[in-house]
Formats: structure tokens, sequence, C-alpha cells
């Protein structure tokens, strides 16, 4: 592996100094490789992305960036409807002297991230009537025109409909092509071994980081949901892709009719 | 081909942008022409350029004094308070990531007119006057955003509460201090200061006003862009790398700044730093970048005009603070249903 852009050292991250959200932490991700962060609700995935941005400090050990880290928050109310390329500028802040204003090279760089994206088009529009998934898109480009050297993702697919999920998970996986380290929370394990090179688990006993497809296992997605998962090979032409299929105690079960199963 | 189309979009705000300066520009001529002694805004450029450009028509000792003794000072310090209160109160709508916000909402001119009744009291005059007035204006700006983020920093209901209760309490100041005062010599003074106008507008006046407002006009202009990152939220200015803390205190001290300096020369004047950003923002949409100095510039004539008819509509003149609420309250109203409505949308 090419040396680490992202490397955690024990981190450890605790509100009140007696329970821990997360402890312990080792992990490291290089240049072109995506890590997909998985845990309940409330483990701590978001503050381990602000801990990695220098937002808060670990309140143990380190998380450490070679270079520019940005991050991508999950969308949220804005008080003013500003256009997708002033948003997009906003990303420039850490190139631009405190009393200066974005000049041409800087609105190039965003040009150039929309053009990432895909929605250079959209560049005069508000922000805030894009869809969903185009804000999302957005907020990623935003990051890009920062030139970082590592990306964070929060929960980027989470808000998003399949067709969105997919175009996201594209960009995350092109992004990391184009030579990011690239982490990013997701609640979706299908997510995590569609497009993450590994994947850090936040089980309630302590953190497993290792290859997304390894890591995933049965037994490690059910400790960390406590829902009983199948992961399936699915094959589709010359495809194939695993897949989690979540059990849930309050799915419809399919009438046992002898003739059409086998 | 993209690229085009957002540099025509600020093209476009460019023009505006010249375009309300222009307006201004023909308010500023017209109101000194406005007046007991009426003088057509052609002649007042004619009386204004002569000394450089002497008129056919030579211009008399009694138009000279009228119109650049008189009622020039006037001009500039409605002109500079106007856009100064604008500005301010676009800087704090961005600050506060609130399009409901104003100087007088979160408190700062109460602040300020305690600080200027307390030293009318003591009878601190000038620079005394104007730093009172500063150092209260501050202070309660500052006590409502600690009572803001230590509630709810997002929610709206609480940081107006929060201007509530801090200006009921400098309210209360200033009443104390009027009831303490002289009835005969101090009292009448306070209340008419409170009461706001530009009727004693002269050249040391216009200084001790252009002095701080000035600079610190400057420095928020300097630093409107970096409110747009701003107004995106604490964690996410940070997150893109700026200096959130120092940055915010900063834009507070200026906002604060400008805000005393203008009621320290001409009383409170309500609702300018409310309602004209919004009108601004409707016009020329939400950037800061080019909000604050659509603002001013709105400001300006804003304050201008309604100092005209501040002066020209009855014998005696109506104490501007009057006018400002008379029309900016109902405004105001109109603003809050609108709001209401989106979000019903939304």
């Amino acid at each position: 592996m090419a040396e680490p852009l992202i490397r955690a050292e024990g981190a450890a991250h605790s509100w009140d100094g007696t329970r821990w959200q997360f402890r312990d932490l080792d992990f490291a991700v290089a240049a072109g490789q995506v890590t997909a962060v998985l845990g309940a609700n409330g483990c701590g995935k978001s503050t381990l992305l602000r801990v990695a941005t220098g937002l808060r400090a670990p309140t143990r050990g380190r998380i450490a960036v070679a270079g520019t880290a940005a991050l991508v928050p999950q969308d949220f109310s804005r008080a003013f409807p500003y256009r997708v390329i002033d948003m997009v500028l906003m990303g420039r802040a850490r190139h631009i002297g405190l009393l200066r204003m974005p000049g041409n090279s800087d609105r190039k760089a965003a040009m150039e991230a929309l053009a990432v994206i895909g929605l250079a088009d959209k560049a005069a529009e508000r922000f805030d009537a894009l869809s969903g998934g185009q804000r999302q898109m957005v907020l990623i480009a935003r990051a890009i025109a920062a030139e970082p050297a590592a990306l964070f993702l929060d929960e980027p697919a989470s808000a998003l409909d399949l067709g969105n999920q997919d175009r996201v998970l594209r960009l995350v996986r092109m992004l990391a092509d184009r030579g990011l380290a690239v982490v990013m929370t997701t609640h979706q394990p299908n997510h995590a071994l569609a497009v993450a090179d590994t994947a850090l688990l936040m089980l309630p006993e302590g953190a497993v980081f290792g290859p997304a497809g390894e890591t995933l296992t049965e037994a490690r997605v059910e400790n960390l949901y406590g829902l009983p998962v199948k992961i399936l090979k699915v094959q589709a032409g010359d495809r194939g892709f695993r897949s989690v299929v979540p059990l849930y105690a309050a799915g419809r079960q399919l009438s046992a009719r002898p003739c059409c199963d086998d | 081909m993209t690229v085009v189309l957002s540099v025509a979009a600020s093209r476009r705000e460019t023009r505006v942008l010249w375009a309300m300066a222009a307006v201004l520009a023909a308010i500023a001529i017209a109101s000194l022409g406005v007046g007991r002694i009426d003088i057509p805004p052609g002649r007042v450029m004619r009386i204004l350029l002569s000394p450089w450009l002497a008129p056919a028509e030579p211009v008399t000792p009694l138009e000279w004094s009228v119109v650049v003794v008189v009622r020039l000072p006037r001009v500039v310090m409605a002109v500079l308070a106007g856009a100064g209160l604008a500005l301010a109160g676009a800087s704090l709508q961005g600050l506060f990531r609130n399009p409901l916000v104003g100087p007088q909402v979160v408190g700062v001119s109460s602040g300020a007119a305690f600080g200027g009744t307390l030293a009318i009291l003591l009878g601190w005059q000038h620079l005394g006057l104007v730093g009172a007035a500063f150092a209260f204006g501050l202070s309660a700006l500052v006590l409502v955003w600690l009572f803001a983020s230590v509630v709810s920093r997002s929610n709206i209901l609480v940081l107006v509460l929060a201007g509530v209760v801090v200006s009921g309490f400098f309210g209360a100041l200033v009443s104390l201090v009027q009831f303490t005062a002289d009835s005969h010599d101090k009292l009448p003074v306070i209340v008419f200061w409170l009461l706001g106008s530009f009727a004693t507008a002269d050249v040391d006046k216009v200084m001790l006003l252009a002095g701080p407002l000035l600079p610190c006009a400057a420095g928020l202009l300097a630093l409107r862009w970096r409110i747009n990152i701003l107004s995106m939220g604490d964690e996410d200015a940070r997150a893109l790398g700026l200096p959130v803390a120092g940055l915010r205190w900063l834009l507070l001290a200026l906002t604060a700044m400008i805000v005393s300096a203008q009621v320290a020369v001409s009383g409170i004047v309500g609702w300018v730093g409310l309602v004209v950003p919004h009108l601004a923002r409707m016009l020329v949409g939400p950037d800061h970048r080019v909000l604050l100095p659509a603002s001013a510039l709105l400001g300006g004539s804003f304050l201008l005009l309604v100092d005209d008819v501040a002066r020209s509509m009855s014998a005696s003149e109506i104490p501007l603070g009057i006018l400002t609420a008379l029309i900016g309250t109902p405004m105001f109203a109109v603003l809050l249903w609108r709001t209401r409505e989106r979000r019903m949308d939304g």
C-alpha cells in the first residue's frame, strides 16, 4: 500500500471523559482508496469525521491528514438561497486571503469542480431549488473546490433515492480514482461493498478495520445493527455482486407454496 | 458557456449597483434643494461646482449658505447614517443567519441609547458620547448573542426574545436616567436626542459620525464574502477553514461601532437596518458580496428621503425616529407575513 494520506493512531473521543464514543481507532487510508465507516446510530461516526477534519480535538490518540482535509456535511437547511456557483466558491476560502474576494482563478476552480460532478449547467441556479441528490453533489463540488488531499463525507447517500445513491457512489469512486483519500460514513453495508476498498466497523466492543469484502461478514453486520442478515452473491450477466439482505422482523413472508420455489 | 452565464449574472448585479449609486446621487442633489427655500437641482449643481466652475448667474451668499453650510452636512449625515445602519443590518442578518434581524432587534440600538443618555446626563460630548454609546451598544449585542447561543442558536424566537429581554433592560435604564435627569436642563435634550433627528447637523457632527463609521464600513465591506460563509453555520464555516470565533467578534464590534456612532450623533433611527437589507435582497439576491454595497446605497437613499419628508412635511420638524418607525413597522409586518407563507410552502 502507498504511503497513507489519513492515519488514525489510537484515536478516541468522549464528550464527558467517562463514556467513550469510540476508542483505540487505528486505520489508514491511502490516495485512491475509499474507506466506509459503519456503525449504529450514535456510535460516533459523525464525531469521527469532525475529529479527522480538525473540528474537534480527539480525547486521546490522533488522526493525521497529510494535506488539506475537506468535509462534506449532510445536507441541512440554509438561511439564504445562494446560487450554486456561490456555494461552490465557498470551498475556496482556504486559498483566499482574509480581506480578499474570490478572483477569476477561484471562479475557474469552482466551475471545474461543478464540471467534475456534471452540474456545470446549474451554476447560476439557486442551491435550494435543486433536488436533494443535486444538492449533495454540489456540496461535494464545494469540497473538491478546496483542492483537498483527503475527502470526508458524512452519509452522502442517506437521504437519496436509489438512482441518486448510485450517482453519488460513482462520484465517490471517481474522486478516489483521481487520487483522493476518501472516508465516508454510511448506514448501508451495500454502499460499502459497492465502492469501498476498506471498511471501519464501529462495533459495540471495539472497532474492526480491514478490506471491505472480508470485514463485512454476516456475523459482524448482525452484531452492528442487532438484526439478522444474509450476504448473497448476485450474478447479473457477467457481473457478480455481494449484497447484504436484512431479515427484517416485520418482513412479509412469501407464502410457502410447494410448487414455485425450486 | 456556463462561465459566461455566471459572469453575466455578476455584470447584471454591477449594473444594479451603479444604478443605485446614481439614484442616491440624484436624491442627494434634489435634497439639497428641498426646504423652506426651494432651489431646483440644476441650480444646486451649479452652486456646488461654483468654486471651480463659475456659473453665468453668480451664486448669492444666501444660496451658498443654504446649500453648502446648512443643508450639505445634513444630507451627508443622513446618507452616512442610512448607509451605515443598512450595512450593519445586512451584516447582522448574515451573521445571525436570520433575515429578520436588525440593530434594534438584537439590542444594539437600545444599548447605545442608554450609553448616550448616560453620557448626556454626565455632560460628556462628542467622543465621550460616541464612546459611551459604543460601549453599551456592544455590551447589549454580546449579551443577546450569549443568551441566544446558550438557549438555542438556531431558534429565531429565542433570538428575538433575547433581544426583547436585553432591550427591555436597557430601556428601563434609559427611563431611570431620564427620571433622574434635571427636567429643565438635561431631560429635554435627552428626549429630543432619543427621538432621532439630523436637525442639528454640522461639520463637527459629520466628522464625529464619519470618523468611526467609514473605517468600520470599509471593514465590513472587505469581509463581506466571508459573511456568506459564516451564514452557513459555525461548524460548516470552520470546516471550510474560517477562523469563526475571531471573525464573528470582529464583525459584531464593527456593526456595533457603526450603529453606536449613528445613535450618538442622531439618536434612535429604528427599522432602517432591518427593512433596507430586505429590500436590497429582493433586488440583488442574497450574496453578501453584492448585498452589502447594495444595502448601503439603498439605506443612504432611504434615510435621505425620510429626512426630506421629516423637514418639509410641516412647519416644525417631525423627529426622524418616529417616521422611520411608522414606515418600518408595517414593512416588517409584511416581511414576517411573507416568511410565514414561505415556511408553509416548504
